[in-house]
């Protein structure tokens, strides 16, 4: 009997206390490859603060895209480039509108050391280096070809890859000299070395967010989005290497 | 009822993929310069792979059919588990022994120079990789059923072990060696996880057409359907072709 009282005691004493945070809920996020570290902290300091269990899906945004047109379900899209959120807004499947969140730059990523001695854009143009982009479908692929193209340097790649994110593992296997990343993705890494890509030769890339129309949980797409947003949220975003709103 | 239901299963999609296509459009995806280079890659790609299937699967098959026990046991788990392995992780497998940085690889790379990934050898590679087992168990079967009197009736008649291989053996087994070969190629023409991942994409040299697909599919999706159309004739042309041999050896 009293061992009964006792453990139901305890059960209200756990449920009073947690009733301090909302009831739990789950959201759905389709997010461009790159965002993936910024993101899966910012998922879990959410869970811990706002009780929202949020299940990522991260991809390269033109594969995003291509699912959201063809209805796959979720709350929140968070893009690398405003081509392709525009894409998403003119087919009818955003509320509201996009929020610009963060911006990221590129930067070339090689092996620990830079044994190949890469320094500047020109260097990937090299006989006998083994560079790999990402595919221009890509925003990062996108991005990169414009870079090369303002610096009027022509690289020959080994391979084009449909996400930046493989670009960025092949250079960490050792497989590729050099690619052309983010930074975000070069400061996560702990991997590869960057060398930077001077402001005049490189390319700013916008990343928007919105919560979707068909959103199953439009409240809690908000609340992404508004931390996101906010201070805590940027701060993870610029600990991950990206620049904020 | 339930083999009307599996019928239904695979002619649905077919279906599918026949009633979206954008036929206006046929005319200009095919004669887009991508998809020939693409088809063109995939035909010399999977033809490539089932020379090399046969040329190492047939032995293979043969050393499969005379062994016994737990040599057998490994031997076939060994040669069927590329069927079983995800082709990404058959990728991953390639990229760390034949890499720069991978077992054999990196001796290649540092005796002669030799680099593997994101070339053609590495598609076809890769392709092999996938494909050899369906060869392997065809003609393991083959060997099997094989009415072993005639071979010893051409030993007893004085023939070395190379006619009697050649001359008796493997007539016998064409018809198993060619539905091998006809699954390998079909295999090998669809591989995509396991190229992708060794030999990279870039048009011309490692994007097959299931590649091209997949990156026409979220840019260009008519073409894409196109090519995926394309595709599929091919397929149905060789597989109709065939008839009920295919199904003989299995």
């Amino acid at each position: 009997m009293i061992p009964l009282l006792a453990v139901s005691m305890v059960a209200c004493g756990t449920a009073a206390s947690s009733a301090a945070l909302p009831s739990p809920t789950s959201l759905t996020v389709f997010a461009a490859a790159s965002l993936q570290p910024a993101f899966d902290t910012i998922g879990r300091q959410l869970k811990a603060q706002q009780n929202i269990t949020t299940t990522f899906s991260y991809a390269g945004t033109q594969t995003i895209t291509a699912q959201l047109q063809q209805g796959a379900p979720a709350d929140v899209f968070a893009s690398a480039d405003t081509a392709h959120m525009t894409t998403i807004q003119h087919a009818g499947l955003i509320a509201g509108s996009p929020r610009i969140f963060a911006h990221n730059r590129l930067e070339i990523a090689v092996e620990h050391g830079n044994p190949k001695g890469i320094h500047t854009l020109v260097d990937l143009s090299r006989a006998g280096l083994v560079v790999v982009l990402a595919d221009p479908s890509v925003p990062a692929g996108k991005y990169a070809a414009q870079a090369l193209a303002m610096a009027h340097v022509t690289v020959h790649p080994a391979s084009l890859e449909p996400q930046v994110t493989g670009v960025l593992s092949k250079v960490a296997l050792g497989e590729a000299d050099a690619g052309i990343v983010y930074v975000s993705d070069i400061v996560t890494s702990g991997k590869v070395d960057g060398v930077a890509i001077p402001d005049d030769q490189n390319v700013i890339a916008d990343y928007p967010i919105a919560a979707l129309g068909a959103a199953q949980n439009p409240d809690g797409a908000q609340a992404f989005i508004n931390y996101v947003l906010s201070a805590g949220g940027q701060a993870v975003l610029k600990t991950a290497g990206l620049q904020g709103a | 009822m339930l083999a009307a239901a599996g019928l239904l299963f695979f002619l649905i999609p077919l279906a599918g993929l026949v009633a979206k296509t954008p036929w206006a459009q046929v005319g200009s995806a095919v004669a887009a310069p991508g998809t020939a280079t693409a088809l063109g890659l995939s035909l010399v790609c999977s033809l490539c792979a089932t020379m090399a299937a046969l040329v190492l699967g047939i032995p293979l098959g043969l050393l499969l059919s005379r062994t016994t026990g737990t040599l057998r046991s490994v031997l076939r788990a060994l040669t069927t588990l590329p069927m079983v392995l995800p082709p990404v992780v058959g990728g991953v497998a390639l990229l760390l022994a034949f890499g720069r940085r991978g077992l054999v690889g990196s001796l290649l790379y540092q005796a002669f120079g030799i680099q593997i990934p994101f070339t053609t050898t590495a598609a076809v590679m890769a392709e092999t990789f996938v494909a050899m087992p369906f060869l392997v168990i065809a003609v393991e079967a083959g060997l099997r059923s094989l009415d072993h009197r005639y071979e010893e009736a051409a030993r007893a008649l004085g023939a070395s072990s190379w006619t009697v291989f050649s001359r008796v053996t493997l007539p016998l087994l064409r018809p198993a060696i060619f539905s091998g070969a006809v699954l390998c190629w079909a295999r090998s023409l669809g591989e995509f996880g396991a190229t992708i991942t060794f030999a990279g994409n870039f048009p011309g040299r490692t994007q097959t057409v299931p590649i091209a697909v997949y990156i026409a599919l979220e840019t260009n999706p008519d073409s894409a359907i196109v090519l995926s159309l394309i595709l599929l004739a091919v397929s149905i042309a060789v597989l109709v072709g065939m008839r009920d041999r295919w199904l003989g050896a299995l």
